[in-house]
């Protein structure tokens, strides 16, 4: 799916987020010198084919005291991945979960599953939780917590046309 | 800086209301405002609050890149540790490179990578290998699962 020319101004415009007013669709088609109801037209299209996932407020997690971050890994069967993925990711306290590839021989891991919590005896906890639920069908995990934040910048999209 | 003891019980409800979807009408935060049992002018101040406080770091719409034709990988170094901090000039020095964090593992930096095209990932995780001398392993998605995505407040 590509974007058009004026759906990239939006997504520009957008970037920075919604200004916090009344009317903000119509806040954004007047800088953008469009009318409210195509600007919303759009952006309903754009919901419609995955473009955009939500309007919302992105929290901080370490601002909400959520300060432990583990990346849990797990050797799932290939068999069982896609079933036992969806259990998993639908739990309240995984906030990312991937399958990808393993590099064996080393990392055998093709289950990726985020979890955050206030400490890392509460991430230990959610751990269990996911083993319990994976079973037999995990043969190796690990948890590797974040320790740093290296770099953290922001989607930009270029500018095309 | 607020401490999170200094949260009121409106302040998780408006939390937890800000996480949800915002319709896509004309005055959408009216009706947040109404079922918070607040005027929608509070609670516009309030969202603003949450944000100038850094408690929310953003309002806006979630963007999925890949799905807007950009890719996106997954990678991972084994950095000696006495190498690391120049080790992490150079990668975080690659526009390419959206986040990078810091993890405890042999597999001691993880970053993602975001670029215009497919080809993109591997010509910069080539030329981060190229740079470092160290092998960037790459954990490109095969299936994302659904997520909840809410921090309950």
């Amino acid at each position: 799916m590509t974007l058009d020319a004026t759906d990239r101004r939006i997504v520009t415009a957008l970037q920075e987020g919604l200004p916090l007013v009344s009317a903000p669709y119509a806040e954004i088609a007047r800088r953008l010198d469009m009318d409210e109801a195509a600007l919303v037209e759009r952006l309903a299209r754009m919901k419609a084919r995955g473009a955009i996932r939500r309007i919302a407020a992105a929290p901080n997690h370490y601002r909400l005291g959520m300060t432990a971050n583990g990346m849990t890994v797990w050797d799932v069967a290939d068999d069982r991945v896609a079933e036992l993925g969806a259990l998993v990711g639908a739990l309240p306290f995984v906030t990312h979960c991937y399958e990808r590839p393993r590099a064996c021989p080393d990392w055998p891991y093709n289950l990726f599953a985020m979890v955050h919590g206030t400490s890392r005896g509460e991430v230990e906890e959610k751990r269990a939780r996911i083993a319990e639920l994976l079973g037999d069908a995990c043969a190796a995990c690990d948890i590797l917590y974040s320790t740093r934040i290296l770099k953290k910048a922001g989607l930009r999209l270029r500018q095309k046309g | 800086m607020t401490d999170m003891t200094d949260l009121t019980e409106q302040d998780r409800a408006i939390l937890n209301a800000i996480q949800d979807d915002l319709p896509l009408s004309h005055a959408p935060f009216a009706g947040m405002a109404a079922g918070l049992g607040m005027s929608e002018a509070d609670l516009l101040s309030r969202i603003r609050w949450l944000k100038d406080q850094g408690i929310i770091t953003r309002f806006g719409p979630f963007f999925d890149a890949s799905a807007m034709g950009g890719a996106f990988c997954l990678c991972a170094i084994a950095v000696p540790e006495e190498d690391f901090d120049a080790v992490m000039i150079q990668v975080n020095a690659r526009p390419e490179v959206a986040h990078n964090y810091q993890r405890t593992h042999r597999l001691n930096m993880w970053f993602v990578l975001a670029t215009e095209t497919p080809e993109g990932i591997d010509a910069a995780a080539d030329a981060i290998e190229g740079e470092t001398g160290l092998k960037v392993r790459r954990f490109p998605k095969l299936q994302e699962f659904f997520i909840g995505f809410r921090v309950a407040a």
